[in-house]
This record gives structure tokens, C-alpha cells and sequence, in this order.
């Protein structure tokens, strides 16, 4: 069988205002007819790059030289038109971010069959139809409405399935994929990938699989090619790569990800308790979004957190699990007095925190790091002055030199180099932008950690040194974490007990070892379906508990029932926690 | 993307130099000033605004003639050099002279010195109140926002120009109500514009951040929201000046503005419109200057915007 993609000797620089970068060495890859290609690496590795330079999309400065031969005809340099007429309708592309790669003003429909009409020689009724059968395809519920729908309309999952159907629609020959799941949620990660699945096989597309996870691959790639530095540095077939891997790289990309049958083993012995959270709600005033609504309509309550009770003590992990929307977040920011709360007590220590009259001095207590690295430290301050601003804040007798040796302890303790005090946020990786994150909240001592995503955004290989960065600071100082994710895998390492969010409330809270050997309620088994493992065979076979569609609107009274349909006809009834083992919470299901 | 990669290349650069003691960051102020010098049309611009403005200082220095000196014996005369045929030639007046026999050369960069005192004077005016008025309304929030910014609303719907007539009825004409009246109109836009950045900065993640940290409200207001202010505040504020002074140069048409002897360029337009045909060079001269002027002036912004936010370009 002939290669339908062959690229040789493909290189791509960049020029730069700092010089030249060589962001692809000599690649050399094929894919033939309905097989997917992985290929893995971590951000920077030039794996998109990689792709980009093949069908002419680089940025202005980059060139590529080499030879990229599609079905035997040398495209590398082709001119606009050709690329064109190939682009879209024989090869698409799926990319990382549904929003932006959607165009916010015009509708669905017209997107989708926008992509068909420019290829294949179809009238409009038969566009509008074929675009509805792809909605079906890629399981969109209500088609004939969603194609009248806007971008913003839609949830991530939504769009990115949207995408797709753009993608294929034009019945194309490849499809690359580049990161399409990496600002998904786990649950719905593992939906489009079930779509993508059924691509490969039903319409034997093939597939270019780019990602900076091995589990991703997993159970898609037929063969792998493991990206660093620019360079190809192994590539074999998927069971090769995975049960034999050769490069000490591809081992180190392998061991990154959480194992599904690792034992939890928390860093800490759990003391006093700390904190206690009781029955605590917030709710956000959300007005009618259509013209009269937002001038006359009743405002309603959006109730992101809905009675939500728990404690911590010294030394604890409590992992907190669910899905964007499920209003962990808000939950984190309530109990560290970031957000108005509508409902419910706060305790730290057993003092209510409504009491305090400043509760400014009782920050040195609890810290939190935030999700995205870059955006949570100040563009234009050195990352050491914002190291030292919680100290200076809080502690503002220190002088100037206790201060800068206390922030050069601290990067080291968090492992950075205390010669970059200096640098700016832009400078740095975002894993080190996450360290000087953590430098900043660990600096003044705190009781309590939270961590909201705080690794969600980063390589997996990245994620792993940070949790083990945290599991190290825990050890060294007694400190209690909250530990929110919305993968149940990235939270086991650390916690001594994980508690599952939906919308707003408890569904299950019990100690790890019972949570993932014996989960009871449907929507954790779900989320720890959709956990990837770095296991071909095992992610071949695997029988998911998919969830379908979307997580419904929190406004709709209704949304809590969802695992409990008995109980429909009391739209105001909220489930109950009920105990099943030793503290082992589950809210009542079907 | 182009971003990630220069960072990580820089950080290579950071590994080989770890001998040396604290690397000094590259700050986004020194990228964007990097980047501005790399402009060639920002640069030029800004060599040629400073050339107007030397020449505008120096001004008495640089002719034999005072502006106010009439000499009725060469009364719209061409200068000596010009092309075209004229009534009259004024030998030493290199820009010819003006209806009342003034040296014209004289006149224009004492125009230059109205028109750009008016538009910096004005400009720092509606700098001052604008900035104070947006960041407290953008940080204050909720209800005094809404009516902070009414406020602005309501002055905004004010005709201009009745506005200027009836202060110049009540006040009588002169030169600082020139400043007031500008002043007071220019503020409602920098204020809508800062309070507009301050929204949008105070839903970042490093003020949460900053919050988390046990700082104040004061703290992060100066630590934190004006120095990321500061960027789009001073690209508006080189887009302002030429605004100005092309609205002096207006009033000065419409005869609310400089009164005579003193000149503005609006007054040396205005005057040598009348004389179009018959001395073609009492209208050229400062329409030149001021053309040349507004024109870098939209350079000079232009660059500090590609300079201060290169995502946006």
C-alpha cells in the first residue's frame, strides 16, 4: 500500500527576534490510507509545527524546507490554490480550542456546509441535509436546531464535536488532529475520542493524532512517533511504544501519567482539624439575556454552589473532583472569603470567618495557586517581586533583605534557579510559571493550600513533577490541601479523601481507597471511566460509562435530578447524602 | 506560539549563564521599547515632532523678525524664492509675509508653540482627570460606577461648539478658557477608556491572586491595575494631542479661539484660506506644519500601540 502522507527531511525555523530557532529537525513520518498516526511531545517539541509546515499554514516568519508528498504528488511549497483545493476538502484539520477556531458571527450551518460547498459541487438543500447527518454522526442531540445555533451557544464539547463535523463532512482522506481534547473535560475528552474512533473505523479516515499525553493516544494510534526537541526521537508501532518503549524519553512520557491501579499514598499523617464548612451556598444573580428580559425580567439565582458541607484537618488531602461548571472553583474562592457567600458558615479553627473583622490578617493561614500559570501572576512585575508580595502585604515590618532571602529560599525550596528573581512570568515555561505560583502562596507560611487546577493546564510530564513538587511541600510542612481537579486520576496520588461535585452539590465523599475500588454513585463511575490509561489493549476493550451530551443548565431546577429520575415529578427535591460505609457519603441515586 | 518559543529559548540562554549572579528579566517594557525602535515611520515621527518642537522654542532665535512687527510696506508678499508670479516679493521673509506685512516664517512657529502648548496642556488636563475618574469608577464598581459614568454620558451629549459659545458669552474670550473648554470635553473619553481597562483588569487572575495575598485595595490599584493601564493610556494619549489641536484650530476658525497679535495655527489657516488665490503661501505654510505634525503624531500612537500590545496587531 502507497503512503497517503509522506514527509522527509522536513525542517522548519523559526526567525526570531532572539535568533533563529529550528523548530523541526529533520522529521520523517508517513501515514497510509485509514491508519492514525500519534504523535506525542510536549508543548514546544514542534509537533503542530510539524503539521502546519506540511500544508503551507506556518506563521509568516517560519520556513520549512524537505519534501511532503501527498499521494505520491510533492506539496512542500505548492502554490496557494493547490493547498486550498487539498486543505478542507482531502485533509482537515481538527484544532486545539473549539471557540476560536469557530467563526463567533455566523451559525453553525452555514460553517458546516460553508466547508462543502467550497469543495464538492452540492446544492444548498443537499448541504443543509448532509450538515444534519453530521450533527447525527458526531451525537449532537436536536441537529435540525443546533444548525440555526450560534458558536457561544454551544459548550466546549459541543464545538469541538462541531469541528469535527466541519472536518469531515468533505469525506476526507486525513484528518489532523491537533490537541483536540486537551481543553476538554475528562468526560467529554472521552466522547469525542469515541467519535473519532468511529471514524477511523466506520469511514476509514486516517488520522493524524497530535498530543502532549500518551493517553490520549492510547487507544486510538496504530502507530506512534514520540516528538522532542524538534527531533523524531522514537517511532514504532502503538504496542511497541507502549509495552517496549526504547528512548528514555518516550519512558518518562509513559511513567507521567497517573497509573489507574497506583494505591493513593498521601505524603501526610492527618491531625487537628482545621476547617469546616457548613451547608455553604453562593449563588450568582443571572438576568434574561433577550432584550425586554434584561430590561423588566426578574433576576434569578444561579446557584453554583448548593449546600455544600465538609472539614479538613491538619495535614489532610481532600481531593475535589467534577466536571467545568460543577462550581469547585467558586467553592474554593467561597471558603477563602474571595467571593460573597449567600449561604451557610465558614469555621477556621473553630472561629466563624463572618466574624472576623479583617480577615486580611488571617491570610497568611490559607493560600491558594490558580489554574492557568501565566494569567494569575502580573504581566509586568518580576516573578520575584510577586513571590514577595504576599510577605510584604502581610508581614510589612520585614526589611528588604529578609524579604529578597526569603523569596531566593523559596525558589529554591519550589525549585527554581534564585538567580531568575529578576525574570518576567513571559520568560519562563508554564510549569516554572506554576512553581513561582506556588513560591508565591507557600512564602508566608500557610495552614491550608488550595490548589484550583493548578495543574490542569500544563504537559502531563509537567503535571507530574508539580504534584510531586506539592506532595514534597506537604511533607516538609504539615500543610492541609484542598486539591481540586476535574480528573479523578491527577487528584489520587495526593488525597486521603476525594469528594465528587455536580453541579453544586455532593455526590459522593469518601476516603480514596473506597472511592476508586468501590465507586457507588453513577456520575463518579462515569468520570472514572473516562480516566485514560496508557494501555492500547486495555483502552481498546475498555466498555465506557459515557456519559451523553451535555451537563444540563444549572438553572434548571430540575438539573439535580438527573441521577435521580424517580424523584422528577418534586422539581424542588435535592438529593440526599446518605452513608453506605465508613465515611463513605453517596447522594441518593436510581 | 512565537511566544512560547522565544521564551524557551531565552530560558536556554538563562541555563548557560547561571554562573552569573541574578539575570537580569527582559521586561515588557523593554520588549515594547525594542519593538518601537524597530519602527521606522514611529521613529521618523517622533525626530520630526521634535524638530517642530525645537523649532518652536526657539522660535526668536531663529528670525530677525518679532511676530507681532507689521510692516505696511510689504503687506502679502511672496518670499523672495517662490515659483509662482506674486504682486510683490519680500526679500528675508523665507515664508513671504501676511495681509498686515508680518513676517509669515515667524508667525508659524509661534503658531506651533499655541497649537502644541494647547494640545500637551490640554491633553495633561483630560490625562489627570480622566485616569482619576475611570480607574476609581472601573474599580469602585456597582452603583457609583453606573452613576459616575451617567455623569460622563450626559456631559458627552453637550454640543461642543454651543457649549464653547456660551463660555466665551459668560466668561469673555481668553486663552486659558481655550484649555477648560478642550480639557473639559477630552476627559470624557480617557475616562470611558480607563475604566473600561480597569474592568477588564480587575477580572484577572493575578488581582484574585494579589486578593489571596492579604493585599489591600489601594496596593493593588497601584501595584497592579495602573502600571497595566499605563499601555493603552498612553497610546490614546498620543492619538489625543493631534484631536486637540486640530479642535483649537477649529474654534480658531470659527473665531472663538487665540486672538490677535498671538497666532495659532488654526488662526494662520483660517487667515490664509481668505487670501487663498491671490497668496496661495499664507494658507500653505502652516497647513504644511500642521499636516506634518497630526501626521506623526498618528504615526507616533500607531507605533506605541503595535509597540505596547503586539497580540492585538
Amino acid at each position: 500500500m502507497t503512503a497517503l502522507l509522506e514527509i522527509t527531511g522536513l525542517n522548519v525555523h523559526f526567525s526570531l527576534a532572539d535568533g533563529d530557532v529550528h523548530a523541526v529537525k529533520d522529521a520523517r513520518l508517513s501515514i497510509r490510507e485509514g491508519e492514525c498516526l500519534g504523535v506525542v511531545g510536549e508543548s514546544g517539541s514542534g509537533k503542530s509545527q510539524l503539521f502546519l509546515a506540511a500544508f503551507g499554514l506556518l506563521a509568516a516568519n517560519g520556513r520549512a524546507t524537505g519534501s511532503v508528498r501527498y499521494r505520491g504528488q510533492e506539496i512542500l511549497g505548492a502554490s496557494q490554490a493547490r493547498l486550498n483545493s487539498l486543505r478542507g476538502g482531502a485533509v482537515t484539520m481538527i484544532f486545539q480550542d473549539p471557540l476560536t477556531s469557530l467563526t463567533p458571527h455566523m451559525k453553525i450551518g452555514v460553517q458546516i456546509t460553508e466547508a462543502l460547498m467550497q469543495h464538492r459541487k452540492v446544492s444548498r438543500a443537499e448541504a443543509q441535509a448532509r450538515a444534519r447527518e453530521m450533527l447525527d454522526y458526531v451525537r449532537i442531540p436536536e441537529s435540525a436546531r443546533r444548525l440555526r445555533q450560534y458558536p457561544h451557544e454551544l459548550s466546549g464539547g459541543m464545538r469541538q464535536r462541531v469541528m469535527i463535523a466541519i472536518a469531515t463532512i468533505t469525506g476526507p482522506d486525513l484528518i489532523i488532529a491537533d490537541e483536540p481534547t486537551t481543553a476538554l473535560d475528562v468526560t467529554v475528552q472521552a466522547q469525542i475520542l469515541e467519535i473519532l474512533r468511529a471514524l477511523k473505523t466506520d469511514k476509514k479516515t486516517a488520522i493524524a493524532m497530535v498530543s502532549h499525553d500518551m493517553g490520549v493516544i492510547a487507544g486510538l494510534a496504530d502507530r506512534v512517533q514520540v516528538m522532542r526537541q524538534g527531533e523524531i526521537v522514537e517511532s514504532g508501532m502503538a504496542d511497541e511504544i507502549f509495552y517496549a518503549p526504547k528512548h528514555d524519553y518516550t519512558r518518562m512520557l509513559l511513567a507521567a501519567i497517573p497509573k489507574a491501579d497506583e494505591t493513593p499514598s498521601p505524603a501526610t499523617a492527618i491531625g487537628a482539624p482545621l476547617l469546616a464548612v457548613e451547608d455553604l451556598k453562593v449563588s450568582f444573580p443571572v438576568k434574561d439575556t433577550n432584550f425586554l428580559g434584561a430590561l423588566f425580567g426578574k433576576t434569578r439565582h444561579l446557584r453554583a454552589v448548593d449546600g455544600i458541607s465538609f472539614s479538613l484537618n491538619q495535614g489532610e488531602t481532600l481531593g475535589v473532583v467534577g466536571e467545568s461548571g460543577c462550581g469547585k472553583s467558586t467553592l474554593a474562592r467561597a471558603v477563602l472569603q474571595l467571593l460573597p457567600k449567600s449561604g451557610g458558615r465558614v469555621l477556621w479553627l473553630g472561629r466563624d470567618l463572618d466574624a472576623q473583622s479583617d480577615i486580611r490578617k488571617l491570610r497568611e493561614e490559607f493560600q491558594i495557586v490558580f489554574q492557568d500559570p501565566l494569567a494569575s501572576l502580573d504581566p509586568r512585575m518580576p516573578i520575584g517581586v510577586s513571590i514577595a508580595e504576599p510577605l510584604k502585604a502581610l508581614e510589612p515590618h520585614l526589611s528588604r533583605e529578609t524579604v529578597r532571602g526569603r523569596v531566593r529560599a523559596m525558589m529554591q525550596r519550589v525549585g527554581l534557579d534564585p538567580a531568575w528573581i529578576n525574570r518576567y512570568p513571559h520568560e519562563l515555561s508554564g510549569g516554572q510559571n506554576q512553581r513561582v505560583g506556588l513560591a508565591r502562596a507557600m512564602i508566608v507560611g500557610p495552614k491550608m493550600l488550595v490548589c484550583d487546577e493548578a495543574v490542569s493546564a500544563l504537559d502531563v510530564s509537567i503535571q507530574a513533577q508539580i504534584v510531586e513538587l506539592i506532595r514534597e511541600l506537604q511533607a516538609q510542612t504539615g500543610l492541609a490541601l484542598i486539591f481540586i481537579s476535574h480528573d479523578l486520576s491527577v487528584v489520587r496520588r495526593l488525597s486521603h479523601r476525594v469528594m465528587v461535585l455536580y453541579l453544586g452539590r455532593v455526590v459522593e465523599l469518601a476516603p480514596s481507597a473506597a472511592l476508586y475500588t468501590d465507586p457507588r454513585h453513577p456520575y463518579t463511575r462515569a468520570l472514572l471511566s473516562a480516566v485514560l490509561t496508557p494501555d492500547p489493549r486495555a483502552e481498546r476493550a475498555k466498555k465506557r460509562e459515557l456519559l451523553t451530551g451535555d451537563l444540563p443548565s444549572p438553572l434548571d431546577p430540575r438539573a439535580q435530578l438527573t441521577f435521580l429520575k424517580s424523584r422528577l415529578d418534586q422539581p424542588d427535591y435535592r438529593p440526599r447524602l446518605e452513608q453506605v460505609a465508613q465515611d463513605h457519603w453517596v447522594a441518593e441515586h436510581d | 506560539m512565537r511566544f512560547a518559543q522565544r521564551g524557551r529559548t531565552l530560558i536556554a540562554t538563562g541555563q548557560t549563564l547561571k554562573a552569573v549572579e541574578e539575570v537580569k528579566g527582559r521586561s515588557l517594557w523593554v520588549d515594547a521599547r525594542r519593538r518601537m525602535l524597530k519602527n521606522r515611520a514611529a521613529m521618523a515621527g517622533i525626530v520630526i515632532l521634535a524638530l517642530v518642537a525645537a523649532l518652536a522654542v526657539l522660535a526668536p532665535l531663529l528670525s530677525p523678525f518679532a511676530y507681532d512687527e507689521i510692516n505696511y510696506d510689504i503687506i502679502a508678499c511672496a518670499p523672495n524664492w517662490w515659483p509662482a508670479e506674486a504682486s510683490c516679493r519680500a526679500p528675508g521673509h523665507i515664508f513671504g509675509t501676511d495681509s498686515v506685512g508680518r513676517d509669515l516664517f515667524v508667525r508659524v512657529l509661534f503658531g506651533a508653540r499655541v497649537s502644541l502648548a494647547v494640545g500637551l496642556v490640554a491633553t495633561a488636563v483630560s490625562l489627570l482627570i480622566g485616569v482619576l475618574y475611570g480607574a476609581a469608577a472601573g474599580y469602585l464598581g456597582g452603583r457609583i460606577d453606573a452613576l459616575m459614568m451617567r455623569i460622563v454620558d450626559v456631559l458627552y451629549s453637550l454640543p461642543f461648539v454651543f457649549f464653547v459659545i456660551i463660555l466665551m458669552v459668560i466668561f469673555d474670550r481668553n486663552f486659558i478658557l481655550l484649555f477648560v473648554a478642550i480639557g473639559a470635553v477630552e476627559w470624557l473619553t480617557m475616562a470611558r477608556i480607563v475604566r473600561g481597562q480597569t474592568l477588564s483588569i480587575k477580572q484577572k487572575e493575578f488581582i484574585e491572586a494579589a486578593r489571596a495575598g492579604g493585599v489591600g485595595p489601594l496596593g493593588i490599584i497601584t501595584r497592579h491595575v495602573i502600571p497595566n493601564v499605563v499601555g493603552p493610556v498612553m497610546v490614546y494619549v498620543t492619538l489625543t494631542v493631534p484631536g486637540v489641536i486640530l479642535t483649537e484650530s477649529f474654534l480658531s476658525f470659527l473665531g472663538l479661539g487665540i486672538q490677535e497679535p498671538l497666532t495659532s495655527w488654526g488662526v494662520l489657516i483660517s487667515d490664509g484660506a481668505d487670501q487663498m488665490e491671490t497668496a496661495t503661501w499664507m494658507l500653505l505654510f502652516p497647513a504644511l506644519f500642521m499636516a506634518v505634525t497630526l501626521f506623526c503624531f498618528n504615526f507616533v500612537g500607531d507605533g506605541l500601540r503595535d509597540a505596547l500590545d503586539p497580540k492585538d496587531r
